[in-house]
Order: C-alpha cells, then sequence, then structure tokens
C-alpha cells in the first residue's frame, strides 16, 4: 500500500502544481489578492505530497520492498541501512524525486518566510516556481517513474552500484541538489521581475539571501563530490574537468558572479538588469547540466540509465525554460527600472569587474564542455577538450580575479580610492613575493609557476584579511580597542573576509597538489618496501574479507618514516567484489598528516604472486577542501547576519565634484 | 479498501488546500506596503549602524538622504490592491477556479494514477515475504530464490546444489540444472549417479537431444557403475536417435531383464522398448504382468523438454515425426488397439482427418475378428465425428 500512496501522492503534487502555476499568476494580472493567495497554501500542501510520496519511496527501499521495481533494481537486502536509505536517490528515478522534492522546498519556504513580500510579486515567484516543478513532475511520472511495480517481485534485488556505496552518496548528491535547485528561486524572482514588468526594494533584498543558500549548498556539494572522486576512484585525482564536472561548475560560476551583483542590487539599487539576467542564466546553467547529466548524452557514473526519450523530454523542458526566460528577458527588461549611479573606481565597479571575469571565465568552460559534444552531434568527429584547454583560458581568466578579489572590500561605495586600496594591501602583497622567493629557494624545481601560485594565494588570504585588519585599527589601536571593534564587525564582512581567504586557501592546495605531488606505481610481494617522499611503506601481505554485500582483497601496508623502526600507520587498501552486479571497486587508504595526505591504491594481482599499487604522496592536499568549507562557513556567516544591506555611499567631497560628470550609469 | 480511502483523504486534503484560501476574504484593501517598507526599514538600518559606530555620520548621512530619495519614489508610486472582487468578473474567476480545482483535481490526478499506478499491487517488504509460510502454500519459486541466497553465500554446498538441481530441471530452467549438476559433480565428488544426473540436465538443454556433452557424462556413469540404469536407459535413447534402433532395443532389453519387478521405471523402459520395436522381456519373478505392462507410450521425458523449449512450428514438427513413428509401428504390430486409437486421436489433433479415416479403417482391418476392440474403434471414430 505505501508504494501506491506515495505514488499518488506524486501525482496529487503534480495536480496542485498545476493550480499553482495558473491561479496565482492570473490573480497577481487582474491583482485579485485572493487568486493570489492561493500560491502559498498550494506550495506548502504540494511540498507535503512530495515529501510524502519521498519517504514512501525511501520506505520502501529500507524494507527492501522489490515490488517496486525501481527498489529492485538498485537495492539489495544485504546492504547496510544507511545505503539503503541513500539508494533512494542513487539512481535516476529517485534522484529526480529529490529534485522536485527540493523544488518544492524552495517553494514552501518562499510560502512560509515571504510574509513581508509584496502579494503579487510572492504569487509570481511561487507560480513560476510550479511551473518548473510541474514541467519535471509530468517528466517523472511519464518517463521516469519510480514507483513502477512489479506483480511477482524477486526475492532479491540487483543491488546499487557499487561505486555509490558510499558515504559520500549521503551527502554529494543532497547537497549539490540544494544548490542545483536553489537558484531555480532567484531564477522565480528574475521572472516574476519580468512579468510585472518592475523590480521592486524588496526583490533585492530577497535575492541575495537564496542566491547565497544555494551558492553554499553548491559549494559543498561540488566540494564533496570532488573528494568522493578523489578517494573512490583510486586515481588520486580530484578534479578532472570532465563534462559532468563542468556541468556542476559553470552553475557554480554563475551563481558566485549572481551573489555579488546581488550585493550591488541590495545596497546601491544598481545593476539590476544585469541581475536579472544572471538569475535567469545560473538556473539555466543548472538546468543544462542536468540535461547533460540525465540524457545520456555524457557517459559517467552519474549517468544511471541514458533514455533517449528521457533526454529528448529535458531538452524540451530546458528549450522552453531557457529560451521562454531569455525571450522574456528581451521582451520586458527595457521596462525594468534604471538603477543608480556609480564611478568606475568604486566597490560597485569592483563588483563588475567580477561579474566581468566570472562569466568570461563561464563562457570558457562552456564552450569547452559543449564544443566537443556538439561537434560530435553535428559531425560525428570525436574531439576531447581536456585540463590543456581548461588550463589555458580558466586559470588566466580567474587571474585577475584573485588579485583583485582582496582589493573590492577595501573600496567604497559609489567612489573609491585605488591607490588608497593598493597601499593598505603592500603588506599582502610583500608577505605574497617574500613566499615566491622562499618557495624557490626551498624547492628548487617543480613547475616554474608553482611559487607564483603559492605568493598569490598567501596575497589572497592576507589580503582578505586586510579589510578585517582595517577596519578594527588592528596595529594602530591597543589590543582591547580591536578585539571590541571586531567583536562589533557586521558578520556579513567576516563573511566576506572567511569567503576571499577560503579562495586562498583553496589556492594552496591545488598549487601543492598539482606541483609537489609525488608518485609510485610498483608491483609489490609482500615484505617488499617502497619508499615516497619521507616515508617507507612495506607491504605486509594480502587477505580475504566477507563485507555484507561484498567480498574484498585486503592489502596491509605499514607505513615508517624513512630510516626509522617505528611503524606509524597500518594503511588497508582494499579491492571489493559485488557479486550481484558483477563489478569491483577500488577502496584507496588514506593516511593523513596535517593537511597533507598518504593515498594507497590497489590495482590487479598479477600472476607471479605481486599486485600492482598506486601511491602518492599528496602535500597539502586537503586545503583544497577546507578552503572551499571556509569559503562556506564565510557565506553562512553573511546568510546568518539579518541586517539590512545599505551600502552607504561615500560622499563627494568638494575636490572631487569635477568628477561628477564622469560617473557611469549602471547599465 | 483502505487504500481508496487513503486516496480519498489525500485528495480531500489536496483540494482543501486549494479552496480554503480561496474561500477566505482578504482584509480589506492594502496598500501594496513592500518598497515604502523596506526603504523605511533601511532608513532604521541606517541609523542603528550609525549608533553601533559601524559608520561615519557623513557617511550615514549620504545614505539617508538616498535611501529617502528612494522612499519618496517608491510612496508615490505605490498602489492599492484589492481584495474584494473587482465587480462581477472577479467573482466569476473566483468561482471558475474553485469549481475547476473541485472537479478537476480529483478527476485529473484520479485518471492520471490510474494509468500509471497499480493499486491492486501490495506492498511486499522482503521481512514479511520472508516469514516461514505454511508448507505447500509458498510458490516454488520464492522457495527456489530461497536456496539461491543460501548458496549465493554459500556456494561451496554441494547438497544444496543437488537439492535444487532437479527443481530447475522442473521449472524448465535447463542452463542452470547443468550448472547445478556440475557444482555437485565437481564438490561432492563423481559418482555414477551424479554424472547420469548431468547428462540428463544436458540432454533436457539441448532439446532432448543426446548431445556428445551428455553422452560423454553417461558413459563416464557407465564406467563407474555399468549397471547404472538412468545412464543406460540414455545410451539407448542416443542409439535411437542415432538410428541404430536394434542397439537401443538390445540395451532396454537388458535393461528390463535386469529391473526388479517393481521398479518404478520398468514402464518407461518398456515403453521406448515398444518404440523400437524391441521384444519386452517377461520379468520371470514378476507376479501381475498387467500392471509392469505399459499403459501406453507416451513421449519421453526428454521429449516434453524438448517440446517445452520449441517454437510452434517447431512442436508441430515434432508431433509429426512422432505420430509418423507410431504410424510406421502400427503397420508392423498392428495388434496393439490402445496405439491405434492414440494414432486417430493425434491425426484429428493435427487436423489431418484423411489419414484419421484411413488409419481407422487399418485399425478395424487389423480387429476384425475381436467384436470388442472393434467396438471401441467404433465408439472413438463417433466421438472424433469421424464416422459418416
Amino acid at each position: 500500500m505505501i508504494p501506491e500512496l506515495g505514488h499518488y501522492a506524486l501525482v496529487l503534487a503534480f495536480g496542485l502544481a498545476l493550480v499553482q502555476a495558473i491561479v496565482p499568476i492570473i490573480g497577481a494580472r487582474s491583482r485579485d489578492a485572493t487568486l493570489m493567495g492561493v500560491a502559498a497554501p498550494t506550495a506548502l500542501a504540494q511540498f507535503g505530497f512530495v515529501a510524502f510520496s519521498f519517504a514512501a519511496l525511501a520506505a520502501s527501499y529500507v524494507v527492501s520492498d522489490f515490488s517496486v521495481l525501481n527498489v529492485f533494481e538498485n537495492s539489495h537486502s544485504m546492504m547496510p541501512l544507511i545505503y539503503k536509505l541513500t539508494s533512494t536517490w542513487g539512481n535516476h528515478e529517485g534522484s529526480m524525486l529529490l529534485w522536485v522534492l527540493i523544488l518544492s522546498l524552495f517553494g514552501a519556504m518562499v510560502a512560509v518566510f515571504g510574509r513581508n513580500l509584496p502579494a503579487s510579486l510572492k504569487a509570481n515567484v511561487l507560480g513560476v516556481q510550479a511551473w518548473i516543478a510541474a514541467a519535471f513532475y509530468l517528466f517523472i511520472l511519464m518517463t521516469s517513474n519510480p514507483f513502477m511495480r512489479i506483480a511477482q517481485p524477486p526475492l532479491e534485488g540487483r543491488d546499487l552500484n557499487p561505486i555509490l556505496q558510499d558515504m559520500g552518496l549521503a551527502i554529494h548528491p543532497p547537497m549539490l541538489y540544494l544548490g542545483y535547485v536553489g537558484f531555480s528561486i532567484t531564477f522565480s524572482f528574475a521572472m516574476a521581475a519580468l512579468i510585472e514588468g518592475r523590480i521592486d526594494a524588496a526583490w533585492a533584498r530577497w535575492v541575495r539571501p537564496w542566491a547565497l543558500a544555494a551558492w553554499m549548498f553548491l559549494t559543498l556539494g561540488i566540494s564533496m563530490g570532488s573528494y568522493w572522486a578523489y578517494y573512490e576512484l583510486g586515481w588520486g585525482g580530484w578534479w578532472f574537468w570532465d563534462p559532468v564536472e563542468n556541468a556542476s561548475l559553470m552553475p557554480w560560476i554563475a551563481g558566485t558572479a549572481l551573489l555579488h551583483s546581488a550585493v550591488v542590487m541590495e545596497k546601491r539599487d544598481a545593476l539590476k538588469v544585469w541581475t536579472v539576467l544572471l538569475a535567469i542564466l545560473t538556473f539555466s546553467l543548472s538546468l543544462i547540466g542536468t540535461f547533460l547529466v540525465r540524457s545520456g548524452v555524457l557517459t559517467s557514473v552519474h549517468t544511471f540509465a541514458s533514455d533517449p526519450s528521457r533526454g529528448i523530454f529535458i531538452l524540451a523542458i530546458l528549450t522552453v525554460f531557457i529560451g521562454g526566460a531569455l525571450a522574456l528577458f528581451a521582451w520586458r527588461a527595457s521596462l525594468l527600472r534604471q538603477g543608480g549611479l556609480f564611478a568606475p573606481i568604486s566597490r560597485e565597479g569592483a563588483l563588475v569587474f567580477n561579474n566581468l571575469f566570472l562569466t568570461t571565465a563561464c563562457a570558457t568552460v562552456f564552450v569547452g564542455t559543449l564544443y566537443p559534444l556538439a561537434l560530435d552531434a553535428l559531425t560525428g568527429e570525436k574531439i576531447s577538450v581536456g585540463a590543456p584547454f581548461f588550463n589555458a583560458t580558466f586559470a588566466p581568466l580567474f587571474l585577475p580575479l584573485l588579485l583583485a578579489a582582496p582589493f573590492g572590500p577595501l573600496l567604497a561605495w559609489k567612489r573609491g580610492d585605488l591607490y588608497g586600496a593598493a597601499q593598505r594591501l603592500m603588506w599582502a602583497a610583500g608577505a605574497g613575493l617574500v613566499v615566491v622567493a622562499a618557495t624557490f629557494a626551498i624547492m628548487h624545481g617543480g613547475p616554474v609557476l608553482a611559487p607564483f601560485g603559492m605568493g598569490l594565494a598567501l596575497y589572497v588570504i592576507l589580503g582578505a584579511l586586510t579589510d578585517i585588519a582595517e577596519r578594527t585599527a588592528l596595529w594602530r589601536a591597543p589590543w582591547r580597542t580591536s578585539l571590541q571593534r571586531a567583536r562589533g564587525l557586521p558578520r556579513s564582512v567576516w563573511g566576506t573576509a572567511f569567503a576571499h581567504a577560503g579562495l586562498g586557501v583553496c589556492l594552496i592546495g591545488i598549487v601543492c597538489e598539482s606541483s609537489w605531488n609525488t608518485e609510485r606505481i610498483a608491483a609489490l610481494k609482500p615484505g617488499a618496501t617502497v619508499d615516497i617522499s619521507s616515508y617507507q611503506l612495506t607491504f605486509d601481505g594480502v587477505t580475504q574479507r566477507a563485507g555484507p554485500n561484498y567480498r574484498e582483497l585486503l592489502a596491509k601496508f605499514s607505513v615508517r618514516h624513512a630510516g626509522q623502526a617505528e611503524t606509524i600507520a597500518v594503511l588497508e587498501p582494499a579491492k571489493r567484489n559485488f557479486p550481484s552486479r558483477n563489478s569491483s571497486t577500488t577502496e584507496a587508504a588514506l593516511m593523513t598528516r596535517g593537511v597533507s595526505q598518504l593515498y594507497v591504491s590497489l590495482g590487479e594481482p598479477n600472476e607471479d604472486g605481486s599486485i600492482s599499487v598506486r601511491i602518492y604522496h599528496k602535500p597539502f592536499v586537503l586545503l583544497i577542501w577546507l578552503g572551499t568549507l571556509v569559503m562556506v562557513f564565510g557565506g553562512g556567516l553573511s546568510l546568518s547576519d539579518r541586517r539590512l544591506r545599505v551600502g552607504a555611499p561615500k560622499p563627494a567631497k568638494a575636490k572631487r565634484s569635477i568628477e561628477k560628470p564622469s560617473l557611469q550609469p549602471a547599465e | 479498501m483502505t487504500l481508496w480511502m487513503a486516496f480519498l483523504l489525500m485528495t480531500a486534503a489536496a483540494v482543501f488546500a486549494v479552496l480554503w484560501p480561496l474561500s477566505r476574504r482578504r482584509d480589506a484593501v492594502q496598500a501594496d506596503p513592500s518598497d515604502v517598507v523596506v526603504y523605511r526599514d533601511q532608513l532604521e538600518e541606517i541609523a542603528r549602524d550609525r549608533a553601533a559606530g559601524r559608520i561615519a555620520e557623513t557617511e550615514a548621512e549620504a545614505a539617508r538622504v538616498e535611501v529617502s530619495r528612494r522612499l519618496i519614489a517608491a510612496a508615490d508610486a505605490s498602489e492599492p490592491i484589492s481584495s474584494k472582487p473587482v465587480g462581477p468578473a472577479g467573482l466569476w474567476r473566483r468561482r471558475i477556479a474553485a469549481v475547476a480545482v473541485l472537479v478537476a483535481l480529483p478527476v485529473g490526478c484520479g485518471a492520471l494514477y490510474l494509468a500509471f499506478g497499480s493499486p491492486q499491487l501490495p506492498a511486499q517488504p522482503l521481512a514479511a515475504r520472508m516469514e516461514p509460510q505454511p508448507a505447500g502454500q509458498q510458490p516454488v519459486a520464492e522457495l527456489v530464490t530461497r536456496v539461491e541466497g543460501h548458496l549465493e553465500r554459500n556456494p561451496d554446498d554441494g547438497q544444496g546444489w543437488e537439492v535444487v538441481a532437479p527443481v530447475y530441471l522442473r521449472l524448465g530452467r535447463y542452463a542452470d540444472a547443468v550448472r547445478a549438476r556440475q557444482n555437485a559433480l565437481r564438490l561432492l565428488g563423481a559418482s555414477a549417479a551424479r554424472e547420469a544426473d548431468l547428462g540428463e540436465a544436458l540432454v533436457a538443454a539441448g532439446n532432448g537431444v543426446i548431445t556428445a556433452d551428455a553422452k560423454a557424462a553417461f558413459d563416464r556413469a557407465l564406467a563407474r557403475d555399468a549397471k547404472d540404469v538412468k545412464a543406460r536407459y540414455f545410451i539407448g535413447l542416443a542409439a535411437e536417435q542415432d538410428g541404430r534402433r536394434d542397439d537401443a532395443a538390445k540395451i532396454w532389453s537388458a535393461l528390463a531383464a535386469d529391473a526388479p519387478s517393481d521398479a518404478p521405471w520398468l514402464g518407461f523402459v518398456r515403453q521406448a522398448l515398444a518404440r523400437v520395436g524391441g521384444t519386452v522381456p517377461a520379468p520371470a519373478e514378476s507376479p501381475n504382468t498387467n500392471m509392469a505392462a505399459p499403459a501406453a507410450p507416451g513421449p519421453s521425458a526428454a521429449d516434453v523438454a524438448a517440446a517445452k523449449d520449441m517454437s510452434e512450428t517447431d512442436r508441430n514438427e515434432m508431433i509429426r515425426g512422432m505420430v509418423a513413428r507410431l504410424a510406421d509401428r502400427l503397420r508392423t504390430e498392428p495388434a496393439d488397439l490402445e496405439g491405434w486409437l492414440r494414432l486417430l486421436r493425434a491425426y484429428m489433433v493435427l487436423g489431418q482427418r484423411e489419414k484419421a479415416m484411413e488409419a481407422a479403417d487399418d485399425a478395424r482391418r487389423a480387429f476384425a475378428a475381436e467384436p470388442d476392440k472393434l467396438r471401441r474403434i467404433d465408439e472413438l471414430v463417433k466421438g472424433l465425428g469421424l464416422a459418416g
């Protein structure tokens, strides 16, 4: 009975989404408060039904109800409970259900927290949100129904893809979806503004926190996905410029740009049209990501089942929403009120700079990802656009961004003092140069650019902290005063500093990992010893072990410091074999010392009794992910700052009044 | 019934979620507050920031001026929205919306669900299905799956393979049967019986044909025990399939002669023997010859197994072949009443009415001297609608 209730709840959610997509919009057009009032309760009910539906599917997984086709195909009665639960979204159908669950969750949140939104804006936002939801409900019901049944259920399921039997599945997809789908709210806000032909002041207040929340989740989702790939795929790599990764990176970059332009809009009433466009683009890129991953255009661990009918359906959704949104933008954007004015050198100017480079970087990723696919589709020619392309295009675009990031917070709103900001950043830049020199001196060797990368990273971190130091009058005032001031600083200021510093932390990790990573690949017999970095690994032999639904070949390595007898760690990398899927996974073993890691991954056993082993020493590798966590922490600080954001403009001084004619219109 | 009640309640909840806000009267005319409210909040925020010392007085003043300017513009622009229907048109809109939701939501959702859903299927959590059920009520398939689960975990359990093999054979899963027999053979060690069992599975998997593999298995069985019944029977069958009917007859005769009189398979061997035209040796010590006599030479187990996997045309072909064999045999030894009767029915099933009439005439000729047998033939002819 439970699966059928879940199925019917999903159908009801679809019905309610249709109501929500039509009635409030008519209400907003005819300015009828009663019809507009339908939006919020419907959104809540819709969320309730999807949540019930999702819970029903999850329950079917937990009790191994193989009469549900989806459960039969992706679960196994012997799996640990946590994996039974996570397999709910470890497959195409279930993950689409999670997608709409989060979509309706965001709708419900607008309904609950949006009390102070203008009624017509709220009605339109929820209406647009329901269009998206209705399209995806239909997609799920027609092509990807997770509640299909088997009349004569088998007694055992086909098991979850072994690579997905990991804690990563509990974190990565929900986070990523919260990010992807979170941008649907900013999209709905943008569409509502275009439908109404005006942008309320409340609009700006709302878009920033939503964009920020979605951005935080997306950052976490991508970061955790990267770490998961790092330890699960056994290659020791953390980013492959794989199209699927790029599909998530593109909305992230666009979302980062949106976040920054939304700040300008909220604080300064400027960049409105641009923000609307970014909001549309960000969610469009999320949809494109969904399409790339779910249509079978790409084959990867994310492609659960490629089915042309699904691809065409998603392509249709994509075309209607992106095309419709851009058409609406072209038609209605001119109605939106122009915003405030600012000088090119100002906080606003710095954020425009940020937006410019971020969108360009996003465009290069877009081209690098889609060009090979388009070429393949049109001419059948297969080319591979990999790391070299992205390193040659993406990195130079990020360089000015990183150089400029510390400047932004130091510039005043409306008109800034570039020279003054540069002066204040001298310390950070100086420290960066010292690090460049020191790195050259210590490492002699390695890529030439690596020391500069380290210097740049330190400059970014210190530059971010310079803003805090300035505001608290650190060094200039007594300690106590500075501390007091630091406490008094708005959390949003701390948030900016943390987010920017996180970027630097991440960069250190990236530079170190890619420059001073050491690698040994060897075929080892028991008793053999390998030296790597300052460690010595002894291969003690292999054992067999049985897990709940797999058998594993476990190799034991004892790790010592080179030249010492004491074992500091025992590493047990494994190869797991899952008979129910007839496939195997590689479980890398990691030893963490500080933020560096020793990484051991097993290859195939050879006929002469030896086993192929890949061993890496990755200095500072954890900083890559810790940096993103710092960024997310910064985002969280800023989000928790419930104050209204008002950017106090720098008043025009008498001597500056001559510059006034040179002020640029915002758009 | 509870399922439909639940559906009804859920539908009611969904409809209520829409009708409730539609039925509510919104409080009087309210000005669209948002812009003005936001700017007023911003002014308060500036005052707070100034008080907390976060911004300097000059900056605060500049911000105040800007926000106030926007506030004035917003206050001028805001227009009221009404909750009362704007004339009869508005009332109609609400009514249409209410009726549409009341009707379309349940009907549409019901139709959509019935198109995709399977309300007749109960949930089947594994734990509930695994609870022991009264013997005989558990479907064979579930038992098999359970044994398979056991073998999955204990693939070295030879007894388990031996138990499941004949079940596979009965279920028509011949390839699995072969695998199970091979595993049992490997794990429990070779014996005449196991080799013969493997051969039998191979024959079934080969659509009833004694393949080289199967023949080798029977030969191995006989090497271990020259008296093994199953192996001898199939070796005989192999001879028959090779067209060496005399050899087959010889093998089966020997088999029948060795058999204890109450062997359950004796009838089977006699049928086979009769098929190749061998003489049935009377078991000397048999007290009850009638019982031992073959009731009717039916198709062999292997034949049936073969027929199962065949396409319709192949199966008809095979039946035709069997009928032709029967007809041949009756020509040489016409004293078999049951044989004639079976041939008559077979021709009718195959739609060969002419041949059925001929066969009826032949049968009457063969039993011309025995009126009671003639009567049975006439009865059947009448029953089949051949007479007249």
